[in-house]
């Protein structure tokens, strides 16, 4: 009886769709691999991590020209970097400074003299936002001899500001690994385009030793940023 | 579920108390008597949702749908991480303060009132947000410590419910309006020279308020102002008017006593002062190298408090005999005649050896009467430390710190009489919650309506709000300006840290609406009057350094010497019997006091000393006086299962009903219930938790009295109590003590058995710590278990409230929590609190259970937990002997309520739902101190990092460091043979460890 009902149910699927299924089994791996590689592509590209991408600011404020052009010190608007994990948006006083003497009446500038008289905030976007669960600071990246470059960029050469590395982990990590590839003597901390006078490697690790730089243990457990 | 029998007998724990030999601790009486329900209990980390698979494979907790759900859980979880950052504005200021630097604290001083009394606080301010309470180091009665009072006061700040607005009869009207009434109601008043105006505020001590007063009484003079305070110290001002013949305010110094008495005080760790004897006390306690010289203290109370846990020698009595034993105790120092037996032989029996130890340290002992005992037992105290020459060197007495310090109750009952008597066409009530804590036979409520016009001023729109018509939104401490006297009457400065957020205005601003000058701000009504009252030329000066320091330098009332009159006391008034009835007791509440932060989560949620109850109040008595109600001495257990029996309780006709709570070491024959809960207009926190013992409490018994029946009545009630949560098992090396006998005869002794594994007994490779190595000590000796440091930990570190439902399936997140352990007879076992923290342990077993590295070991020692990484399985807290992970079932933190986000600490990550988290010994301190001392290219100092529960602990008993530093605090303490570690027989190698506790017995007195 039963022999009859199966010969009765003939094959439903031909012998060669074998071959579909595996492609499709493995097929199924490479694409998963696929998403994942795409994911993390996704990740590491700009769009994700807003590197180089110019953010719209209430004042075109252009760090070429006050940085580059006039050559003020970064500490005279990032006043607090020094001793402080923030180092510090300027108070729109610090604008008025110059600017009720200068550029009076430049239309720009409207924004800034509108704040002032009103006693009201400017509302910046943020170019380096790291996430909230990343406590950096800055004052002891400072003390430590690591340049303002070396984490902004040429900031003497941005119109507009741009978040110059990617701010990943692992971009954080290849410093606290090897501090010596990246320290500057403490005088040239808010140096554009500083170049090491001699083998960076050496120097730098003359640096660490001097600055007591702790060791890339310390440096990289977690709580030393995460808590 | 087992089916072993679950009604536990007081028989039965006996017997097998008896029995049972080496097992000293106990946390309950489950556990006393092993049950197998508890034994089960403590195998098991969260024993609620601990589920096995259900049988059938396809309902909701069987496999199939775990393995759906946990699938489906990955896959969004994983897809959930892919987000972008959404954009951040930063908002710098206009023009930035000078000395405010973003991104750093700033600390100002102010103070904390509680019944009018000040304690001096360090308020922690980030760009102008007060986020975090500690003590101020220059205030005499904080001493840099603090109180869970003060630490929970920013939530009370930021507490969304705060009312927001002023009403009339219900409907929103500006200030404008109410100053607008009060002056057409006050214009009538001139000719009747006020005869129709009552003010009734809280216990005021400031100043300032004098000052406003005399000037409002100047003008009005037939006006009458009333105080009520219904947990204030109503029995001390009339005992020392009955010793001296005047009112006076005393205090003591107990760094100088070698023996003190507690009748019924719980000085350690409430009232007045607290912080400072609890300094003082510990202080005496020091057991270290060679020094083993420790004062004694002997307590006498009903309901075990922190007190009664340090003491050498306590003794379980009713309210009611505490009286009979202070008789005793004077007559046999030969200061009363009394009698020298009775009925009640616990009463007598260790007589003899106290007065001989209290006179064998004449002028270096103390008897301290307890706020709620009557008249009569402060006058016997005054007697005693009279006749012992305490008085000037352990004892000090100044005149009252209180502006009026007339009986409060005899003052509310005047009110009454005048609204009776339809006398009152003002009735301004400024501060404070009458309607419902005033004596329950006075029926404020009805009373206060018979006043023509009705004025409330409060934080929260309350049960008296709803009887006024007008009702306007008070002030924080942490708005407004003003001041205030502490214990021994230093003047303390109240500097508001931020502008009033809802616009609510001070007493002192609405006293002032009546005089001269009405809408002064309240910076220069306390600074005006500061000035009239300087003398000297420097006031700008002088005035800046109080603001600063908070105290002002000198302003201690002289002590004065007070004489005791000879017919002080005359004979006892007999003991009150119990006639069969049960003694009932009021105590304001350890966490919610008398009602006031009913709406406050993190006091809500606190557990509560000794009982560990979280939420909730309870009849609280005796296992043997339950078993005598007939009262089912439920499993503690059953707290959690399928809830705890109700008893009516019947006093003066009035009844209540209320659910048990089974004390071991609550005084036979007596029912403590806690005064605050039962609220029904506090907020959303607050209102209809627990049952309202004001309903019980008359003018007659505003403490204790006898008289009460209790029935045992059908229904049963949960409770959430933190007692069976988290358990450890008491038979290894969790808790250590030991008699300073035993500690002298051999130091090693509290180590005895104790097992240490050789370090190199893992597989795993060892850290070399060649920087800091960061640990904490806890003085077993020294805690008090007053709870200061959890909340302090909460503050400080984000930690969310869960609410009652959560704690009952032992979800509480506090980072530290302090545990109750009881030795011996249930009836009046030894009592013992332990703190315990993360262990932060060298080989730590939840570290290497992480599948995604979460959890991971930092260069310095730190068990470093990762938010960011955690995926909620749940490892490590499993894998944890200490049970000190906590996990965020849902999502508990606030994310929403705006005022709320202002209250963050922003040094550390709020968590969300799916994170373990767990103490971090405040790493976000550790790492400021460090990046500071590194800046400035020096080693970070000993004591310069204070863990959060370090700070505000007031008998420091949690000291912090660097164990690298063979010279710092922690290092010397963790030398010290006292020094174990918690279960450290599993090698775990624990950086917090204990100081075992000892006990100073009289060797005159047996066990």
């Amino acid at each position: 009886m039963r022999r009859d009902l199966d010969k009765a149910m003939s094959q439903i699927f031909h012998h060669s769709s074998n071959a579909i299924a595996r492609i499709t089994i493995f097929g199924a791996v490479f694409f998963i691999g696929f998403l994942g590689w795409a994911g993390y592509q996704l990740d590491l590209s700009h769009y994700s991590t807003r590197q180089d991408v110019p953010r719209e600011q209430p004042v075109p404020f252009s760090h070429v020209h006050h940085v580059g052009g006039i050559g003020i010190d970064c500490r005279y608007c990032h006043t607090t970097v020094e001793q402080s994990s923030f180092a510090n948006i300027p108070p729109v006083k610090t604008c008025m400074n110059c600017h009720s003497q200068i550029w009076r009446t430049s239309p720009t500038l409207e924004p800034v003299r509108a704040a002032f008289r009103e006693n009201r905030s400017i509302r910046w976007t943020r170019v380096h936002d790291l996430p909230d669960f990343v406590y950096f600071n800055h004052s002891i990246h400072v003390a430590k001899g690591v340049g303002c470059e070396t984490c902004h960029g040429r900031v003497d050469q941005m119109p507009l500001m741009l978040q110059y590395s990617n701010l990943r982990m692992e971009w954080c990590l290849t410093c606290h690994r090897n501090p010596e590839q990246f320290v500057r003597p403490r005088e040239f901390i808010t140096t554009m385009g500083y170049q090491p006078a001699g083998d960076q490697e050496e120097i730098g690790r003359r640096l660490v030793a001097e600055y007591g730089i702790q060791s890339p243990r310390v440096l990289t457990s977690c709580s030393t940023c995460h808590r | 579920m087992s089916d072993s029998p679950k009604k536990l007998d007081l028989a039965a724990v006996r017997a097998r108390l008896e029995q049972a030999r080496g097992r000293e601790y106990w946390r309950s009486l489950e556990d006393l008597a092993a049950t197998p329900e508890f034994n089960d209990l403590l195998e098991r980390e969260f024993p609620q949702q601990a589920i096995g698979w259900s049988e059938d494979e396809d309902k909701v907790e069987g496999r199939r749908n775990f393995l759906k759900l946990m699938g489906a859980s990955l896959a969004l979880g994983g897809l959930a991480a892919c987000t972008r950052q959404p954009s951040e504005f930063i908002m710098p200021y206009v023009r930035q303060p000078e000395e405010l630097i973003p991104g750093r604290p700033l600390f100002f001083s102010s103070a904390t009132t509680l019944n009018g009394i000040a304690t001096g606080v360090l308020v922690e301010s980030h760009e102008g947000r007060p986020t975090k309470v500690e003590g101020n180091p220059q205030h005499p009665a904080a001493l840099g410590a603090c109180d869970s009072f003060s630490q929970a006061s920013v939530l009370q700040l930021y507490d969304p419910d705060r009312s927001q607005t002023a009403t009339f009869e219900g409907e929103v009207r500006p200030w404008a309006d109410f100053f607008e009434a009060l002056r057409k109601n006050l214009a009538d008043q001139v000719a009747k020279k006020g005869a129709g105006v009552r003010i009734l505020t809280e216990t005021a001590t400031s100043p300032t308020i004098a000052d406003q007063i005399k000037k409002i009484q100047t003008t009005y003079p037939s006006a009458k102002w009333h105080q009520w305070e219904p947990a204030g110290p109503h029995n001390a001002r009339a005992g020392a008017t009955q010793a001296f013949g005047q009112p006076a305010n005393t205090y003591y110094d107990v760094s100088k006593a070698n023996v003190i008495v507690a009748l019924d005080s719980d000085f350690l760790a409430s009232g007045t002062g607290y912080l400072r004897y609890a300094r003082q006390f510990a202080s005496r306690r020091r057991v270290r190298g060679g020094e083993t010289a420790m004062n004694r203290l002997y307590a006498v109370e009903p309901m075990p408090t922190a007190t009664g846990s340090k003491a050498d020698h306590r003794l379980p009595l009713r309210a009611g005999d505490v009286e009979e034993f202070a008789w005793a105790l004077a007559t046999a120092l030969g200061a009363a005649n009394g009698p020298k037996s009775g009925e009640n032989a616990d009463i007598y029996q260790w007589i003899g050896p106290i007065a001989r130890d209290l006179q064998a340290n004449q002028g270096a002992s103390l008897v301290i009467a307890g706020e709620y005992q009557p008249a009569i037992v402060h006058a016997l105290a005054h007697v005693m430390n009279a006749k012992l020459q305490n008085a000037g060197k352990t004892v000090f007495y100044t005149d009252p710190v209180e502006i009026n310090p007339a009986d409060q109750l005899a003052s509310l009952q005047d009110l009454v009489k005048d609204l009776d008597a339809g006398a009152v066409d003002l009735l301004l009530i400024l501060g404070g919650n009458p309607v419902f804590n005033s004596p329950v036979e006075i029926g404020m409520a009805d009373r206060i309506r018979k006043a023509k016009l009705r004025v409330h001023l409060s934080l929260f729109d309350d049960e008296t709000s709803a009887v006024c018509q007008w009702h306007l939104p008070e002030a924080h401490y942490l708005e407004t300006w003003g001041d205030a006297r502490t214990f021994d009457g230093t003047i303390t400065i109240q500097q508001p840290l931020i502008e009033p957020l809802y616009g609510g205005r001070s007493v002192l601003q609405v006293l002032n609406m009546m005089a001269d000058n009405p809408l002064a701000n309240p910076y220069d009504l306390v600074k005006g009057y500061w000035a009239t009252q300087h003398k000297g030329t420097d006031f700008e000066a002088w005035w800046r350094r109080a603001v600063h320091d908070g105290v002002i330098a000198d302003s201690a009332l002289p002590a004065k010497t007070l004489t005791v009159r000879g017919d002080a006391i005359t004979a006892p008034a007999g003991t009150r019997r119990l006639n069969g009835t049960l003694e009932v007791i009021f105590r304001p509440d350890p966490t919610i006091y008398d009602g006031r932060f009913a709406n406050n989560g993190w006091l809500q949620e606190l557990p509560k000393p000794i009982t560990k109850l979280t939420w909730d109040n309870a009849a609280i008595m005796s296992p043997a006086t339950a078993t005598r109600l007939g009262v089912p001495l439920v499993n503690t257990l059953d707290y959690d299962n399928s809830g705890v029996p109700m008893v009516q309780l019947t006093y003066q006709g009035r009844t209540l009903r209320a659910p048990v709570l089974v004390q071991p070491g609550h005084a036979n024959g007596a029912v403590t219930l806690h005064l605050g809960y039962g609220r029904t207009r506090a907020g959303r926190t607050g209102t209809g938790v627990g049952f309202n013992p004001y309903g019980l409490r008359t003018a007659r018994g505003l403490w204790h009295d006898v008289g009460l029946e209790a029935k045992h009545i059908d229904g049963s009630y949960l409770f959430a109590t933190t007692q069976n949560n988290h358990l450890l098992d008491t038979r290894r090396h969790v808790y250590r003590h030991a008699d300073i006998g035993e500690y002298k005869k051999n130091p090693e002794v509290t180590n005895e058995g104790a097992e240490a594994p050789p370090p190199e007994l893992t597989i795993y490779p060892g850290y070399n710590y060649d920087g800091y190595a960061w640990g904490m000590a806890i003085d077993l000796t020294a805690c008090t278990g007053c709870s200061a440091c959890v909340v302090a930990c909460q503050a400080e570190n984000n930690i969310a409230v869960v609410g009652k439902d959560q704690v009952r399936r032992s979800r509480d997140l506090h980072w530290l929590r302090v545990d109750t352990y009881y030795t011996g007879d249930p009836n009046n076992p030894g009592l013992y609190n332990q703190p315990v923290p993360c262990m932060q342990c060298e080989n730590a077993p939840c570290e290497l259970v992480c599948p995604v590295q979460a959890t991971t070991h930092s260069a310095e020692g730190l068990n470093d937990m990762v938010y960011n990484r955690c995926v909620g399985t749940r490892y490590c807290s499993n894998n944890c002997p200490y049970k000190v992970r906590r996990f965020n079932f849902y999502l508990f933190s606030d994310f929403e309520t705006p005022s709320l986000k202002l209250l963050r600490n922003p040094d550390v990550s709020v968590r969300s739902r799916g994170v373990m988290e767990k103490c971090t010994y405040c790493v976000q301190r550790i790492n400021e101190a460090k990046i500071d001392s590194e800046r400035q290219g020096r080693p970070v100092k000993d004591g310069e990092i204070l863990t959060a529960c370090q700070q505000t602990c007031p008998t420091e008993a949690i000291i912090f460091g660097n164990i690298n530093d063979a010279n710092s605090r922690v290092a010397k303490m963790k030398a010290e043979k006292l020094n174990y570690g918690m279960l450290a027989e599993i090698n775990t190698r624990p950086r917090t460890t204990y100081l075992a506790s000892l006990r100073n017995p009289n060797p005159e007195i047996e066990g």
